[in-house]
């Protein structure tokens, strides 16, 4: 798959069954806050399963593009289409799309005032009326495949960072989401920490997760991206797989922030 | 005439502390309906019910309580309208606690971190539920110490009641130093039983803290 340009169509070289369709379609999107145009024209299509990581200097719209997908930011021109569903400000979409879109943040987000396993269900109980019981099995599956189920009853701040992330993974999981996105979720982790939560993500791209992934972690992205953006400037510059993105990219922005992150 | 011991004066100053207290809870469970109304308006309706929550604020922060006492108490008798110094008192503290009070807790919601919002969001649930079950649990802990400050102010600012002759502590400690003629003992008596009940709710509040901690 050779390099694109900024806004071409952009077929993904997947094998993907033409019925699944996309997950998330991104079309013409355009932001701004104020006079600052943040994205700009963006042209993105996400297909079921797929996993693509964004990189790009901070400022470079890349965390807005992410989080304009659940609306937690509003876009002003061109249209998101999540799950079949374009995002308008119909709050019964939005609700309909979040229902299904996971998130992380770069600062975990937990409720402080909630034990871990209360974190988890909040979400089954009120959005999805699960009952209790079922939300807390439900709650405490996602805790053993993030490997901390013996912190259930803790507060999160009695909890490691990547114990936190790895809990706002499951929090996430436990609305049992179509697709993840992940907004830079071991930026704020010690290095040691930031091992078992890629370890997590990892797994969650072997089970066929759609994950959209704003993260400079470069390991990860070879190891399970199928696409790597590189973002400036609110502009998606460059989009390939991650062995040519790494080994032959195309546009100066990219080789220049590819050595600095990749040079030391 | 100098019947008077210490004791004599500390037993009639203690026979005011209850209208002291009971001034101070009501003042506070008004304030505290008010405020939670005007918040209620502010949060549900912020365009409408905003500016007008504000300007209330200002109005009852930017004027000196005992100016509104004096309003309501001789003023209403001015236009006809007899009212008792309780009711002014109660009237007066209650709105002006309101204000305080409105101010504070609306800034603890405020205080709630944006990525809470965010989270919850994130996980589809509706903004009642987003604001019951995340951010004001966490606003009612932020909101303990400032709390227990105002309930000091409020115990104190009863003692504006004695100006429309309201027996409170102050108003009998004035009445004890006319008697006796030892005014030093008198209000040293008086500001010293404020002292106790301030120092005592402070305690309990920073108990309160201290329990609810996260």
């Amino acid at each position: 798959m050779s390099n694109l340009a900024p806004s071409a169509a952009l077929a993904p070289a997947l094998p993907v069954s033409a019925s699944s369709g996309a997950a998330i379609e991104l079309v013409g999107v355009n932001k701004w806050y104020g006079e600052f145009h943040v994205l700009k024209d963006i042209n993105l299509r996400v297909h079921r399963g797929e996993r693509i990581v964004i990189c790009g200097p901070s400022g470079s719209g890349k965390s807005t593009m992410i989080r304009c997908i659940n609306r937690l930011e509003e876009h002003q021109q061109g249209s998101i289409i999540v799950d079949g569903i374009e995002l308008t400000n119909d709050l019964k979409r939005i609700d309909e799309i979040r229902r299904e879109v996971g998130m992380c943040f770069q600062h975990f987000n937990l409720f402080p005032h909630l034990t871990i396993l209360e974190n988890l269900t909040l979400a089954p109980i009120w959005v999805r009326k699960m009952p209790k019981k079922d939300a807390d099995e439900l709650a405490m599956h996602f805790l053993r495949k993030v490997k901390i189920p013996e912190q259930a009853n803790k507060y999160p701040g009695q909890l490691s960072g990547g114990q936190q992330q790895r809990v706002a993974i499951a929090r996430a999981l436990c609305m049992k989401p179509k697709i993840m996105l992940f907004d830079e979720p071991t930026s704020a982790l010690d290095p040691e920490m930031v091992k078992e939560v890629l370890e997590t993500m990892v797994s969650l791209a072997e089970e066929g997760m759609t994950m959209l992934c704003v993260t400079h972690e470069m390991g990860f992205a070879r190891q399970v991206a199928n696409r790597v953006i590189f973002m400036d400037a609110g502009q998606i510059i460059e989009m390939n797989e991650p062995e040519a993105f790494f080994s032959n990219p195309q546009h100066e922005r990219t080789k220049l922030f590819l050595s600095q992150i990749l040079g030391h | 005439m100098n019947d008077f011991t210490t004791w004599d004066v500390f037993r009639n100053l203690l026979a005011a502390v209850p209208w002291t207290i009971y001034l101070s809870l009501i003042a506070f469970a008004g304030g505290a309906v008010v405020s939670l109304l005007l918040l209620s308006l502010r949060f549900a309706f912020p365009r409408v019910a905003g500016t007008p929550v504000r300007l209330y604020v200002q109005l009852f922060q930017g004027t000196p309580l005992l100016m509104q006492l004096f309003l309501v108490y001789f003023g209403l008798a001015l236009m006809g309208v007899q009212t008792t110094p309780l009711f002014a008192a109660s009237l007066c503290l209650s709105v002006y606690s309101s204000a305080y009070l409105t101010e504070t807790w609306y800034g603890c919601v405020l205080a709630v971190p944006k990525g809470q919002w965010e989270a919850s969001s994130s996980l589809g649930l509706k903004h009642w539920q987003q604001m019951l079950l995340i951010v004001l649990p966490q606003a009612l802990r932020l909101s303990v110490p400032p709390t227990v400050g105002l309930m000091v102010q409020i115990v104190k600012n009863t003692s504006l009641a004695s100006i429309v002759g309201f027996v409170e502590l102050t108003r009998a400690s004035q009445i004890i130093a006319n008697a006796t003629f030892e005014p030093f003992l008198a209000y040293g008596a008086v500001a010293f039983i404020y002292f106790v009940i301030c120092f005592s709710i402070s305690l309990c509040g920073r108990h309160l803290e201290k329990r609810i901690r996260i």
